[in-house]
């Protein structure tokens, strides 16, 4: 499975990629993501935000993709700095977007996506999906001044 | 990596000492299982305060192992979720409703202590009891 580079849409410092095939990889990722953003100051409240929703994100890969990379970038946008994550997989993607959504969803029998948790745990997010063609899930944690 | 159980006279006390992968849960919640039919177990406390991130999946686990004990008659009680990890998981929608929580493994033990007791009063009370009715049947540590 190819994995085509991601276009970058702040300027980027740092970044980091992980490659998530198994549970081992989500928590590899969720400790690399609470590694990079303890480094650029985050506090201890939101560190543990950012590594639950990167779990969240690295889990919905194994589950439904089966193979896909997270991507971890330190990013400055005007005076301020943040994490931006990407979960990226060429799996069966999301059929229904805004179904996925809503709290309460899931395909995979009482265990939601998760997605509009995820959403609330952080300060941006962005979703695209197609059908039949995969999922990327962009999300920003901004460092409170 | 595993988690050590300890049983200390009628219950189990599950402590978790580090990240925890999605097969590490599923280990600690089929031994805990089978642990509370070895041992006739009447209390689980899984203790989680060193648990890093409680996510949908842990979650989900630690569900499973109360009411999978209670099915088994043990109660069960998660103790030591730290300020961070309780703000996250309301923050996620992650609820453990259902699931008995006390602040430490101290409140654990009384909380366990208090539900346990209700039988063996029961069980070993005179007929004609005159005392206050079923004394033990409102635990102290009840949350």
């Amino acid at each position: 499975m190819r994995v085509r580079p991601a276009p970058a849409p702040i300027p980027v410092d740092g970044a980091e990629r992980i490659v998530i095939r198994s549970d081992r990889d989500i928590l590899l990722a969720r400790q690399r993501g609470r590694d990079l953003g303890r480094s650029i100051g985050f506090v201890a409240t939101d560190l543990t935000l950012i590594a639950t929703a990167i779990s969240e994100l690295a889990r919905n890969i194994v589950l439904y993709a089966r193979e896909g990379v997270i991507e971890l970038c330190v990013v400055t946008e005007d005076s301020r700095r943040g994490l931006v994550v990407v979960a990226r997989d060429h799996g069966p993607g999301i059929a229904d977007i805004n179904r996925a959504m809503q709290d309460g969803y899931s395909t995979s029998g009482g265990l939601g996506l998760g997605l509009p948790g995820v959403k609330r745990l952080m300060d941006g997010f962005e979703i695209q999906s197609r059908s039949g063609h995969g999922t990327t899930v962009q999300i920003a944690k901004w460092i409170r001044a | 990596m595993d988690v050590p159980i300890l049983k200390q006279g009628p219950f189990l006390i599950a402590t978790v000492q580090s990240a925890l992968t999605d097969a590490d849960l599923a280990g600690m919640r089929r031994l805990l299982i089978e642990q509370v039919g070895k041992f006739r177990s009447r209390g689980v406390i899984v203790d989680v305060t060193a648990v890093d991130v409680m996510d949908s999946y842990a979650c989900r686990t630690l569900r499973d192992i109360s009411h999978i004990a209670g099915l088994r008659g043990a109660s069960t009680v998660i103790v030591g979720i730290h300020p961070e990890l309780a703000f996250t998981m309301v923050q996620l929608g992650l609820s453990l409703e259902g699931v008995a929580t006390a602040l430490d493994l101290e409140e654990g033990l009384a909380y366990l202590n208090a539900r346990t007791r209700p039988t063996a009063v029961r069980g070993s009370a005179p007929r004609n009891n005159a005392g206050p009715p079923r004394a033990g049947t409102h635990p102290r540590g009840r949350r």
